[in-house]
């Protein structure tokens, strides 16, 4: 049966159920196929700390939405065009965002008296009319599944798992997603046990039948392929670009990698990855906590390894003494801080942008160093790479802001050819000490030997002279260090310029960094709106809303936090109003105002979950009302 | 700069290699005491236990046959943590407690370095005491000398964690109410695989034990009864003074029987439930009176050599308590990047951006 097909620039799907649906696997499936099909695309998994919530329940809900389109998008959407709601919990939990219209397709099965009352369903939603503003497609989703695995050698338990292929055949099949991908992966998941292969593979035709045959659909969608700029494209989770990122920039320096880490959501995922890349070199210990995964990143850096840490709030709390030891001994270290909802536990697999003051000042004493924070989670690659190029060259911690949303969540990634890749080279140390001794001998003094905090005077960076190394024998350690020769000094005049000199290093980098571009198409704005981090999707969409209503709004976005763009100040001082959205309560905004005596308006709202598009076009039209 | 993709040194024509560095280059000239001497002044309190363990270890390193460059100490925070200026290598004064994992991170990285670990019995036991474990249990190419003195002495006189219960400092006026550690028992606990004590006074037995450290590969665990002149001045005097120390003091030798006091008169056998008991040998006679094995897999024998110590010192054992060979982690994770090299090939960073779901635009 051929059935209309009906064009679509873009569709927001949102697959929901209990968190051990298979959820995710879903939505990941689906956006490979999207991905290999060529739209572009963004995705927000949304999913409880717990493993396995009691079944049937709200708090166990587990969703995964994407957004694809033919054109460029930046954000994962606001509100759903269709939810597959694989339980009553899951239609309860999303509702609220449908927009009326919007297709709900809800396995049937589930929808018990018990489950119903599990969630406070007096009646069942599906057959009171209380959905009739909606397009329903009522489906039992379990039962089909079940029905078409009759005959194959997997119990009725595993049978009815497979649910989450069926409805992945389905909504393949409405949306002409390619399904080569998905048998391949089911193929090599489930290799070792074939009966559990063949009733997935069974369960996803199934489904895809089912869209085809039945006439619960009547039209077929297509979304074509997106104009993006040429090149080999992926896709690509922030967590693996930012893997893949320090294991280029490692390649870049000549550098051994060295994650000294501790699992914490939601940072592992880094961890696993790295772990896989032991044939690059790449040396991935499990410390027995976080103070032991940075304390190990940073012997490694001592030693001549590219030190590099990875984790989420709790643990940047532990880590913080350790990182202002390698501010005081001036080592590289890369620390990657995926931000997550806080304070203390907070809640573990939402995503926030409330660790930047920590990142910024959060050690005792004068300790500055290098924050940088990426905007996408493509853009984790670039920083990652930014970040050692930095920590390198300045023998300085530098703190990567990256949260769980952007470790997650989804986007193409265009592969970068390895010829177009940053320069990250390492020197080590950068002065012999037989011309030191020669220097200080021509200038009529004694000569000192090796000076480990001799600066060098273009970047004020120190040696890294590493062990192993003849001749450059040295101690280092967390005690104030004499100027030049490096040894315990107490000296008042000597720390004070100590504490000048290392801000001042960090500081310096500013001349090392691209200025802060504005995006103001027709140069008309009076209202700049300065984001920093994974809010430049929702930013950027919300921008182009309110230009498409023919007002005039600027938007920049800052990566380097710490030190902020040259050009910063002069930026804000050319506009009437500058608006700071953020997911905290005005972290930058605070800075922003004490460093450049602007009057930023903050916008905040600190729900776990990325901006709406909408409600930031909001906010940002009435700040332009007010101009 | 050390070549580090490459850190095992060609072989060369000198002797047997000491086990913990048999990846360490060989020193290429004579090394003296006098060239681990850095210029620094050593600033410890007169009568410091410190002195005559810094001396000793800075005349021991020349017998290491490695070059200066390649030993690295690393310590934390504490009087003993100041080691690290006065010795002429490379060195890191880290911070409180966490020594193990810092020396974890360089030695697992960096084969080719003799890596030491200086701390104290608060410094290792009490803020750093779960980086101390870990670092034992896996077993990482590191010598930890833990300098015990019974006291919190950089912030001048509070109960440690080995300090004695009743123990009266300024923050227990009334005693300290705390049970202590028995580092070595600890040790054992986490299976460390080279287990020894020594004392301060004695330089020609630290040494040796220092030379049994250096020669062990694996996590070697060293404690050092050290005494604090100024605020626990005569802690191990029991083991130290002429007519005490004789009664006391119990050396272990690998192989060798294990006699103590006047004559060597007392003998140590195993009494009901596993516990070590000393017994007179005139009394008792030579049956069943133990010879030591410092070699058994199972830790049990050198728990129990542990347990003989007391806060008293009735008996204390000296020496090696425990040397027993398993894989060393830096070992195992060069092995597993070996592996992983063999199986898979090289790494090809290209192959890997790309992945294996890709689409081609324009």
């Amino acid at each position: 049966m051929t059935k209309q097909v009906q064009q679509l620039d873009r569709v927001i799907i949102r697959f929901a159920g209990d968190s051990g649906d298979g959820m995710q696997l879903t939505g990941d499936r689906f956006t490979q196929e999207t991905a290999t099909f060529g739209n572009d695309l963004s995705t927000l998994p949304n999913f409880p700390a717990e493993i396995r919530a009691p079944a049937g329940t709200l708090p166990g809900v587990s969703s995964f939405q994407l957004h694809f389109a033919d054109h460029d998008i930046l954000t994962p959407g606001d509100a759903p065009d269709v939810l597959v709601a694989m339980n009553p919990a899951a239609l309860k939990a999303n509702l609220a965002d449908l927009p009326r219209g919007a297709d709900i397709i809800a396995n049937t099965d589930e929808f018990t008296k018990r489950n119903l009352l599990k969630v406070g369903f007096e009646a069942n939603p599906l057959e009171d009319g209380s959905l009739s503003g909606y397009q329903l497609h009522a489906i039992p989703i379990t039962s089909i599944t079940v029905k078409a695995l009759e005959g194959l050698a997997v119990s009725k338990k595993d049978a009815e798992r497979a649910k989450n292929m069926f409805a992945l055949g389905m909504l393949c099949w409405l949306y002409n997603r390619p399904a080569e991908g998905t048998l391949r992966f089911l193929e090599s998941k489930f290799g070792s046990r074939p009966e559990i292969m063949k009733a997935n593979i069974t369960a996803f035709q199934a489904g895809w039948n089912y869209g085809e045959t039945t006439e619960e659909f009547s039209v077929q969608y297509e979304v074509k392929p997106a104009a993006l700029p040429p090149g080999l494209y992926r896709n690509i989770t922030g967590n693996t670009a930012l893997a893949y990122g320090l294991v280029s920039a490692a390649h870049l320096a000549g550098l051994p990698l060295f994650l000294g880490s501790y699992p914490i959501t939601p940072a592992s995922d880094i961890l696993h990855e790295l772990s896989k890349l032991k044939r690059f070199g790449v040396r991935t210990f499990q410390a027995e906590d976080e103070i032991g995964g940075v304390g190990a990143a940073l012997g490694a850096s001592f030693g001549g390894s590219l030190g590099v840490t990875t984790t989420s709030g709790p643990g940047m709390a532990l880590k913080a003494e350790t990182i202002g030891l390698a501010v005081a001994v001036e080592l590289p270290l890369v620390v990657c801080d995926i931000q997550r909802a806080g304070p203390s536990t907070g809640m573990p697999t939402k995503t926030e942008q409330g660790d930047l003051l920590m990142a910024l000042y959060g050690r005792n004493g004068e300790s500055p160093l290098v924050v940088l924070a990426p905007a996408t989670p493509g853009d984790c690659f670039d920083t990652a790479i930014e970040a050692t190029r930095i920590a390198v060259k300045y023998r300085t911690p530098v703190i990567i802001l990256s949260d769980g949303y952007l470790a997650n969540g989804s986007e193409p990634w265009r592969v970068p050819e390895l010829a177009e890749l940053p320069d990250v080279s390492a020197e080590f140390s950068f002065a012999a000490p037989d011309e030191l001794n020669a220097a200080a001998v021509e200038a009529g003094a004694s000569p000192p030997g090796f000076m480990p905090f001799q600066r060098d005077p273009a970047t004020l960076a120190r040696p890294w002279a590493v062990p192993g190394t003849p001749g450059l024998e040295h101690r280092i350690g967390g005690i104030e260090k004499a100027d030049g020769i490096g040894t315990i000094s107490y000296d008042p005049d000597n720390h004070d310029r100590m504490v000048r000199l290392r801000q001042a290093k960090i500081d310096g980098i500013a001349a090392d960094i691209p200025p802060l571009e504005v995006d103001d198409p027709d140069g008309n704005a009076r209202v700049l709106v300065l984001g920093w981090g994974s809010t430049y999707g929702s930013i950027g969409a919300a921008v182009r809303r309110v230009r498409l209503t023919g007002a005039s709004v600027a938007h920049a976005h800052l990566r380097h936090l710490s030190p902020f763009p040259a050009n910063l100040g002069e930026v804000l001082k050319r506009y009437d109003k500058v608006l700071v959205p953020e997911i905290n309560l005005g972290q930058l905004a605070l800075i922003l105002r004490g460093r450049y005596l602007v009057d930023v308006i903050s916008y905040n709202r600190v729900r776990g979950l990325p901006f709406r598009a909408a409600e930031l076009s909001r906010v940002i039209q009435d700040v332009i009302t007010n101009a | 700069m050390p070549d580090l993709a490459s850190t095992v040194p060609a072989a060369n024509g000198h002797g047997r290699r000491r086990a913990a560095l048999t990846l360490v280059p060989h020193a290429t000239e004579h090394l003296a005491t006098r060239d681990f001497k850095s210029d620094q002044e050593v600033r410890w309190c007169p009568g410091c236990g410190d002195y005559a363990i810094l001396a000793a270890f800075q005349s021991f390193l020349p017998d290491l046959d490695v070059p200066r460059e390649n030993v690295v100490v690393i310590s934390g925070i504490g009087c003993s943590s100041r080691l690290p200026y006065y010795v002429n290598s490379y060195g890191m004064h880290s911070i409180h407690g966490r020594a193990p994992a810092i020396a974890t991170g360089l030695a697992s990285s960096r084969q080719d370095l003799s890596v030491w670990v200086i701390t104290g019995d608060g410094d290792a036991l009490s803020i750093g005491g779960n980086h101390l474990i870990h670092a034992l249990r896996r077993n990482v190419n590191i010598k930890i000398m833990l300098f015990n003195n019974r006291i919190y002495g950089l912030t001048k006189g509070q109960y440690s964690p080995t300090s004695e219960q009743g123990k009266i400092t300024k923050s227990s006026p009334m005693g300290s109410l705390e049970r202590p550690f028995n580092p070595l028992s600890l040790a054992l606990g986490a299976e460390a695989s080279f287990v020894a004590r020594t004392i301060d006074s004695d330089r020609k037995h630290l040494t040796s034990v220092l030379a049994a450290a250096a020669d062990h590969r694996g996590a070697a665990f060293i404690e050092i009864y050290q005494n604090c002149p100024i605020f626990n001045d005569d802690a191990f005097a029991p083991l130290t003074e002429p007519g005490s120390r004789e009664q006391r003091v119990v050396r272990l030798e690998h192989g060798q029987p294990i006699r103590f006091g006047p004559d060597g008169s007392r003998g140590l056998r195993f009494g009901p439930l596993g516990a070590l008991e000393a017994v007179d040998v005139a009394e008792s006679g030579e049956d069943g009176l133990l010879v030591h094995d410092a070699h058994v897999t199972d830790p049990s024998y050198a728990f129990a050599l542990s347990r003989l110590d007391s806060a008293d010192f009735v008996h204390t054992p000296i020496g090696i308590f425990r040397q027993v060979s398993r894989p060393s982690y830096d070992d195992s994770m060069a092995a597993q990047l070996d592996d992983a090299r063999t199986e898979q090939g090289p790494g090809d960073l290209a192959a890997l951006l790309a992945g294996s779901d890709t689409w081609r635009v324009g």
